[in-house]
């Protein structure tokens, strides 16, 4: 049983690092760190707008957007994939790749759920802030940009990570519209043993297990320094009277 | 393409009669997933407040394997992997029995309950010890005093975290599409080969899934307003 995994793995390594890469499209881990690195970074300023939008007094931008993470947020992903895989081609006139589909979707995805994140994160904050920057001049966007958000973000850090994590895991739908990730490659390897299924998928499951495992523990202890730090500084600066204040300019 | 036309599907009665199968194996692997789940992660949490070091981290990594490896991939473990390795008569009975049903319903059962466990034991452990004292001082013994006083309470905490994970594993349920188990996304996907009407079908799929999934999320904000009067009145 063990020799059987070292085997395969000697004999597949390649092709479950990157794919096909020399002699086609790159895959296997490679593509899916790839996908998932490159999702979320397009799903975040994606969800900060999303964020805004929803927080708007303004009722038609908010009620579509409110309406689109809802939607989102109800339907399975892979039902998101299956759209996408049908409106994208159509929109955009020709023929697109997988790996592109699949972006969209994720980002279309994860960009609703951290919309979620950022939208918490800035209530969160509570009124106090945004009327204490508009008393000093700052504009609607002013005060966003330079006093809410930036605190609400850091805040969000270990969020981020685990969507980051859970990014990954989604990465594996990609699967049933054929994205060269490591689920694919897997099969392939799957497909030409044929007699070896449960290691070949054994070693895809221990693969996903390290890499999410160590970046959930990565996510948790920078979610344990940011909450030392937020309370560290409170105890440091802020002192009885100024907690007593504070209530007070916190009331809603 | 043709216009839209949602009556060329809805009054179909073949793509309609294909839906309501899809509605019906989904709702089976739900139901069964969610039970299987409830009762495991029951188990689990009991293991894991019992005495045994032993049996508390062999909980952690059930925990930890089940929500850091993909649930596609955990399907597909279970269905291209284990299933080959199982011994024949039982191999034989379970694919006369719908094996891709009863493997979506493991897989997913299984995965869900590492989920369900968590949250029911940080809702218990939110429950400040002093309760447990209290109803011990008033008479009460260790179970009694679980079932009446400490478990209300962490059950009440956990509901939300609880809720959101029967949406997410309904969600998950479309997964079983890649087993090749005949739930709802299967459906769509047959209705969709053989009407070339793919916007009106994935249309209403979208639907289906939307309706249910706010069902689930409505009858848990029913649920935790009944727990918790106070709150849910005025929220």
């Amino acid at each position: 049983m063990i020799t059987d995994l070292i085997a395969i793995i000697r004999d597949y390594w390649l092709l479950l690092l990157i794919g096909q890469y020399p002699n086609g499209p790159l895959g296997g881990l490679a593509n899916t760190l790839i996908l998932s690195a490159l999702s979320i970074a397009l799903a975040f300023p994606v969800s900060i707008l999303l964020a805004l939008a929803r927080l708007s007094k303004w009722t038609p931008l908010r009620w579509p957007v409110t309406m689109l993470v809802y939607v989102t947020r109800g339907v399975p992903l892979l039902m998101l994939i299956l759209w996408c895989y049908f409106v994208v081609p159509l929109v955009t006139g020709t023929d697109v790749p997988s790996f592109v589909i699949m972006l969209t979707t994720l980002v279309v995805y994860q960009g609703a759920f951290l919309s979620e994140v950022v939208r918490a994160g800035i209530v969160s904050l509570g009124h106090g802030q945004m009327d204490a920057a508009r008393a000093l001049g700052h504009s609607y966007l002013g005060a966003m940009r330079f006093v809410i958000l930036p605190q609400a973000l850091y805040n969000m850090i270990p969020s981020i990570l685990s969507t980051f994590v859970s990014t990954i895991k989604d990465t594996t739908l990609g699967y049933v519209i054929n994205v060269p990730d490591l689920t694919f490659a897997a099969s392939q390897v799957n497909n030409q043993l044929l007699t070896q299924p449960f290691q070949v998928f054994l070693i895809l499951a221990l693969v996903y297990y390290a890499l999410c495992w160590s970046l959930t523990h990565v996510a948790n202890r920078i979610e344990r320094r940011i909450a030392r730090r937020r309370a560290g500084t409170v105890s440091a600066t802020i002192s009885e009277t100024a907690q007593a204040t504070k209530m007070i300019t916190e009331q809603p | 393409m043709n216009g839209f036309d949602l009556s060329a599907i809805l009054s179909n009665p073949e793509f309609v009669s294909m839906l309501f199968h899809g509605i019906e194996a989904t709702f089976i692997i739900y139901v069964g997933s969610w039970s299987l789940a409830m009762s495991l992660a029951i188990l689990l949490l009991g293991i894991r407040f019992s005495p045994l070091p032993v049996g508390n981290s062999l909980v952690a990594a059930y925990v930890s394997y089940h929500r850091n490896v993909p649930t596609l991939v955990q399907l597909m473990l279970w269905y291209f992997g284990i299933f080959t390795l199982m011994p024949d008569w039982l191999t034989g009975w379970l694919a006369s029995h719908n094996a891709e049903v009863i493997f979506a319903i493991i897989g997913l059962g299984l995965c869900q309950a590492a989920y369900f466990s968590e949250d029911l034991r940080s809702g218990l452990r939110a429950v400040s010890p002093g309760q447990m004292e209290a109803a011990k001082a008033l008479g009460h013994g260790y179970v009694s005093a679980m079932r009446f006083v400490v478990m209300p309470q962490g059950v009440r905490n956990a509901l939300p975290p609880l809720v959101n994970h029967s949406v997410s594993l309904f969600k998950n349920s479309s997964l079983a599409l890649v087993i090749g188990a005949p739930e709802l996304t299967h459906a769509i996907k047959e209705i969709e080969n053989l009407s070339f009407r793919t916007f009106e079908i994935y249309l209403v799929g979208t639907l289906i899934y939307l309706f249910i999934s706010l069902l689930i999320m409505a009858g848990g904000a029913y649920l935790s307003m009944r727990a918790n009067p106070a709150v849910g009145g005025h929220a």
